[in-house]
């Protein structure tokens, strides 16, 4: 295929846009309420009334605002165009939506979209999501889709690639926050006559679904980072690492592979280049460890999904002892705006070392739950304030929850920090893949710290005895403290065995167990105090 | 073959490129102390003993698996590690059922000597009482997963020696346990060749040999590293 090809087709698709779009949402949320119904009632309803020339219905990807789904937009694309967000559609809505195209008044429930949930965000990762189809390629082309990818085959070199990705400043976005230009450099100049590319899609965090939504609205933009990485570090073969829990994304992604395939976007000799890259998934089976990329590797290979220690590291020493580049989906989901729009623009987002931007999954006791991208530094007093709109009937936040079992609690008084990856590490939290989940007065902390803890004990793979141990005995420690049968002791030998959990484990999972423990110890002492027994 | 200098709790030590620290400080007369590490067969870096500390690397990093380097400065019994390593040795007490008294492997046990070793007087931790079985249905041999430590010893020479995979894990965390074949008793398993090399790498009392009374299993750890030598320069005679 050729750029005229690609071109043809994208033009082609916007030609024959119908001048009424209306978009449901058939990402995860919105299905579990029934919005595969919706989309249905909408297209026979349009049938019925014979505006199949005018009205154009299709099933995008997350429109955000989860907790108010099913979400339909009604868009009419014109001299003025007009976007609706309909809340909470039920399929008997259909009718009332399609008469309100003849200019009947509805009282179907709406969103606005001024408010600081829409206009604080800055979709990069998501800007196709909610607008595309994610079961069609023409529509992620007609977006300006797998032009980056051509670009990079065409016209750069691999070290020129590597180069774009290192001085746009991007960091891993699966937490650890790993310079990821770095990485690509060091998996390109690893000595290996094969390489691999990863995208890990392990995502398992408790309240975190932005991988998920990602897959599910936008599936050819992580396939497109995915190659581009192919093509930078001079691997051949790629693999998608995807939990079986997400059988959406799962059929999304094939759907989409397949056809880049028949396009000649993915398979040998991509765009007639002589760069080969084929992309397969494998399906975990939902162990929260096997997200650690030695479990993952041993994984794919057909292993138990333990992890082993590390050096060599996966750059070195990877998939099968070849040289492997590991990065998580919204890692990928970045890299062809990064080339499409070059690396400065990204690099001028964000704050001096955390570029670009993030996306959260908005979740707990707040009004708005849902999926936000903001710039990096955005304050978390604006995130939970106000774009969560706060927490709902009056109540106070306490504390937000930030990058899952591995992170912490964010005391109320600490919102006016930025969140970059070194504020969050330095209030004993982290980025995390990105789950943040808003906690209220009623929240009691020793309560969240053995929920992560008991998650930690139940995951843990059971190799390391600290990890596989320790993480019993913490989880006891807390039993005992919530239930006020704990005494001093009990609390020194908690920190104690802490220090020892998170010094001596083999892989990340143990090593940031005891997280959520620190960092309601540090913040909120005095409710494990209050516990203690009067002995 | 490159040879590289470093200090081992302040001793210079030379040691082969290839070398792990724990080779190299068991060939200086260092001691670091070790569980599921076994001569001859693969290491695994999972009991977390033989972490040591070296300079400028924030994180402590297990001996067995960690490669020297120029210039090496490694510390094996800081006091800080000497506590972590008791609290492991607490841990495994805890989640077992480890009553000396009444073992086979009493007075041969390496998790009883690593215990004295580290002053282990009694186990602060609160204990698992987990419900583990015992399986004796193979004609010359025994498992307790009472006494069963997870170290993977048993799986390791199974595969890596025997070549028989008879061995292999199962379940998560504290549900994990060794299983024969697919989990099925050992005395009906296709593949065990009954040769032994299992319950001689067993570091507790957990791979026995039947009709053995308390204190009386004796092991022939050298056995193992034998073969391996023998295998790989193909001597079989002393």
């Amino acid at each position: 295929m050729e750029l005229n090809e690609l071109l043809e087709i994208s033009r082609q698709e916007r030609s024959q846009a119908k001048p009424i779009q209306i978009r449901c949402c058939t990402a995860a949320g919105c299905l579990s309420a029934n919005s595969q119904a919706v989309k249905q009632q909408l297209e026979a309803v349009v049938k019925a009334e014979g505006w199949e020339q005018e009205v154009q219905v299709s099933g995008v990807g997350c429109m955000r605002l989860c907790c108010q789904g099913p979400l339909v937009e009604v868009e009419r694309v014109g001299v003025e165009t007009q976007e609706i967000l309909y809340e909470k559609v039920t399929p008997e809505d259909a009718p009332a939506i399609i008469e309100t195209l003849k200019g009947k008044e509805s009282n179907l429930s709406v969103v606005k979209l001024d408010q600081p949930f829409f206009t604080s965000q800055m979709p990069i990762v998501l800007e196709n999501s909610g607008k595309v189809d994610p079961e069609r390629i023409q529509s992620y082309i007609a977006t300006g889709g797998y032009q980056a990818l051509y670009h990079v085959l065409r016209d750069l070199t691999s070290v020129e690639v590597v180069d774009t990705i290192s001085r746009s400043g991007l960091r891993g976005r699966g937490g650890a926050g790993y310079p990821t230009g770095l990485k690509w450099a060091t998996v390109a100049k690893a000595k290996g006559e094969r390489k691999f590319v990863i995208c890990n899609a392990d995502e398992g965090d408790p309240g975190a679904f932005m991988d998920r939504s990602v897959l599910e609205s936008d599936p050819h933009r992580v396939l497109e980072g995915m190659a581009i990485a192919g093509y930078a570090v001079g691997a051949s073969q790629g693999y998608i690492y995807v939990r079986a829990e997400y059988p959406t994304a799962i059929k999304r992604l094939q759907t989409a592979i397949n056809q880049a395939q028949r396009l000649g976007i993915l398979g040998s000799q991509i765009f007639d280049s002589p760069f080969d890259f084929k992309i397969d998934i494998r399906i975990g089976a939902g162990a929260y460890v096997c997200g650690e990329e030695t479990a993952l590797m041993a994984s794919i290979e057909g292993k138990r999904g333990v992890p082993h220690p590390r050096p060599p590291y996966p750059a070195e020493s990877g998939l099968w002892g070849h040289p492997t580049l590991i990065n998580n989906v919204e890692t990928f989901a970045n890299i062809a705006p990064i080339i499409r729009k070059g690396a400065e623009w990204f690099a001028s987002i964000g704050t001096g070392k955390s570029k670009g931007t993030k996306v959260f999954a908005l979740a707990g006791k707040i009004l708005n739950t849902g999926l936000i991208e903001v710039p990096m530094g955005t304050s978390l007093r604006e995130i939970v304030e106000k774009m969560g709109g706060g927490v709902p009937d009056g109540g106070t936040a306490k504390a937000v929850q930030t990058g899952g079992p591995s992170g912490g609690c964010i005391p109320a008084s600490a919102f006016d920090t930025p969140v970059d990856y070194e504020s969050l590490a330095s209030l004993g939290s982290m980025m995390g893949s990105g789950g943040m989940i808003v906690m209220d007065q009623t929240t009691n902390m020793v309560d969240v710290a053995r929920f992560f803890m008991e998650f930690c004990m139940d995951e843990s793979c059971g190799k390391c005895i600290p990890c596989r141990v320790g993480t019993v005995q913490l989880h006891g420690l807390l039993t005992k403290i919530s239930e006020g049968k704990a005494s001093q002791a009990d609390l020194k030998l908690l920190e104690e065995l802490c220090d020892m959990v998170k010094n001596t484990s083999l892989c990340g999972l143990g090593q940031s167990a005891p997280n959520p423990v620190f960092s309601t110890l540090r913040y909120f002492h005095d409710e494990y105090l209050a516990l203690l027994s009067a002995e | 073959m490159t040879v590289k200098t470093l200090t081992i709790d302040g001793q210079l030590v030379s040691a082969r490129e290839e070398e792990t620290v724990l080779q190299a400080a068991q060939e200086a007369g260092v001691h670091i102390p070790t569980l599921c590490h076994l001569e001859g067969v693969g290491d695994v870096g999972a009991c977390r003993l033989c972490l040591v500390e070296i300079a400028g690397m924030n994180k402590l990093l297990p001996a067995c698996v960690t490669k020297v380097t120029e210039g090496m400065e490694v510390v094996t019994n800081s006091d800080r590690l000497q506590n972590y390593r008791r609290t492991i040795i607490e841990m495994l007490f805890a989640e077992g059922n480890h009553v000396c008294s009444v073992c086979v492997a009493n007075g041969n046990c390496e998790l009883q000597d690593l215990a004295i070793e580290m002053g282990m007087d009694h186990v602060r931790l609160a204990y698992h009482f987990p419900d583990r079985k015992v399986d004796l249905s193979h004609d010359r041999y025994g498992i307790d997963h009472n006494r069963c430590v997870l170290c993977t010893r048993c799986i390791r020479v199974c595969d890596e020696i025997e070549g028989a995979h008879t061995w292999d894990m199962a379940g998560r965390g504290t549900k994990s346990h060794v299983i024969t074949d697919l989990s099925q008793p050992w005395g009906t398993s296709q593949t065990c060749t009954s040769c032994g090399k299992c319950v001689n790498a067993c570091p507790t009392g957990a791979l026995f040999y039947q009709g053995s009374s308390v204190g009386e299993m004796k092991r022939d750890r050298a056995k193992l590293d034998f073969l391996v030598t023998a295998r790989e320069k193909q001597q079989w005679n002393f």
